[in-house]
């Protein structure tokens, strides 16, 4: 007997155990139309919700924290007024973001700023990219400062430039020192992902509560939701790993 | 060759250097002395400023590198610096560390860089440490990595800071004997330093500080045989 004959005979037959019933409310979940598609359909548009948002995020955070570092890095009687301009404009906006919920700030990017659009899920990778940037910025910033300024001297003393001392020497071992804490971020961002069902985007979520209202059961799908990201952070944990132990290579004695 | 005048340098209100007045001449060994807190470390950081003065002008070469419309990156191209903690580029093999400046500045080509790293290397007998990474150097082995990734810029004088008093003892001569050597080339240099040894060797000038003053200068010889200031004779007896 299969699996879907199985489900036949036992809805056909009713006054099922507690174990048969189970398996019924499994079946309707997962097999049932085959509903399983719809799971995998919300996944493919988590991970590229999270990819973009991630594009984005890494994109905003290093140059806002690049903007902010080199701001209270000068040189003292030689402060650049546009430089301070932008540094106030990226101290507002990591301010905003921080200060605010996610969940207000796609409610607010979907339905105010971008109520007209329909594509829902773009708006929800936008938000999530923009909310992203404003942590990452401070955990690049943190790495950046944290690092002994003997590194920049050192390049600065060889008569590198700043950008070069940056790029070569700071950014390199900044990099290495804020990888745990920037898959942190990345991983709260995968699991954000949830939240831009609230504006029609189409993942996971989304297709679990569409899959619920047709069972009028909740539990099978929100446990089979929440496998699925358990599964994805730690394929993710694991590679970060990977990352960390090469460039560890350094370290080496 | 350097040429300071009236440099003053205050962290707030907290006066390390008061109106110093000093010339380096090329080729000169000058060695600056003094207790912690003299301000002689601030006073070497100020001469490619790393420190940004308070007050007063720098000229190195006839340039005034303290007007804010000098390019440090270029001035400080001709100023190797040696730090106290070394300051080697851990995340690069030694190589690496050697040849980053003299490629991204374009003083040199890469391969022409390599050759110079190789011809440096072997001259501190660390040829066989080109592709090791700085953590698995001893702190000796650090300093003299740190001494010609300076030399690799061709530097027409070389700043040292304390460049021997984080190392174990055993290591000190190692490092004080790349000095040394260097010294005999004619390199000019500004050393600050508590090696006595090294000042009354190798040094052509010894300058005292205290308070954020040069309390008293003399050629090494007569500044260890008859120290005139009496915080210098304070100060020798401590030490020496």
């Amino acid at each position: 007997m299969n699996l879907a004959q199985l489900y036949e005979t036992l809805t056909a037959a009713g006054n099922l155990s507690g174990w048969q019933e189970m398996y019924v409310n499994f079946y309707k979940a997962w097999f049932l139309n085959d509903r399983w598609i719809q799971y995998f359909k919300g996944l493919l548009t988590t991970i590229e919700v999270t990819v973009i948002a991630l594009i984005i995020g890494v994109a905003l955070g290093v140059v806002v924290a690049v903007i902010r570092t080199a701001h209270d890095q000068q040189r003292l009687g030689r402060r650049n007024p546009v430089l301070g301009i932008i540094n106030a404009l990226c101290k507002i906006y990591v301010t905003i973001i921080r200060g605010t919920p996610m969940m207000v700030q796609l409610l607010i990017m979907g339905f105010v700023i971008f109520k007209s659009s329909r594509n829902f899920t773009l708006v929800g990778a936008l938000s999530l990219g923009i909310n992203s940037g404003a942590y990452v910025a401070e955990i690049i910033r943190g790495g950046l400062m944290s690092l002994d300024p003997g590194q920049m001297e050192a390049g600065r003393s060889l008569g590198l430039g700043y950008f070069d001392t940056m790029r070569f020497i700071v950014i390199p071992q900044a990099f290495k020192a804020i990888l745990p804490s920037l898959g942190n971020e990345f991983i709260t961002l995968l699991k954000d992902t949830s939240l831009i069902s609230v504006i029609g985007g189409k993942e996971i979520v989304y297709f679990a509560q569409a899959i619920i209202t047709k069972t009028y059961e909740a539990m099978y799908p929100y446990i089979i939701v929440a496998i699925m990201y358990l599964i994805m952070v730690l394929i993710f944990t694991w590679l970060q790993g990977k990352l960390e132990r090469r460039l560890r290579e350094s370290d080496r004695r | 060759m350097i040429d300071v005048k009236h440099l003053k340098k205050s962290f707030g209100n907290h006066v390390v250097l008061d109106d110093i007045s000093e010339h380096i001449y090329p080729g000169e060994k000058v060695v600056v002395i003094g207790p912690s807190g003299s301000g002689k470390s601030t006073f070497l950081r100020c001469l490619n400023l790393l420190e940004t003065p308070t007050a007063g002008t720098i000229t190195f070469e006839g340039k005034v590198i303290t007007d804010p419309k000098s390019d440090i990156d270029k001035i400080r191209q001709h100023m190797g610096m040696v730090f106290q903690h070394f300051n080697l580029f851990p995340n690069m093999t030694i190589r690496k560390n050697i040849t980053l400046a003299p490629v991204r500045t374009g003083l040199m080509k890469q391969d022409e860089a390599d050759e110079t790293a190789i011809a440096l290397l072997k001259r501190v007998d660390l040829l066989d440490k080109a592709d090791a990474y700085p953590a698995q150097l001893s702190g000796g082995q650090k300093q003299r990595i740190a001494i010609v990734r300076a030399l690799a810029m061709k530097p027409k004088v070389m700043l040292f800071d304390e460049p021997t008093s984080a190392l174990d003892p055993e290591m000190v001569g190692e490092v004080l004997d790349v000095m040394k050597e260097l010294a005999q080339e004619g390199m000019t240099m500004v050393v600050v330093t508590h090696e006595m040894g090294f000042a009354r060797e190798v040094g052509s000038r010894v300058l005292f500080m205290d308070g954020g003053h040069v309390l008293e200068q003399n050629e090494p010889h007569a500044f260890f045989a008859n120290p005139q200031n009496e915080r210098t004779k304070l100060f020798l007896s401590k030490v020496l």
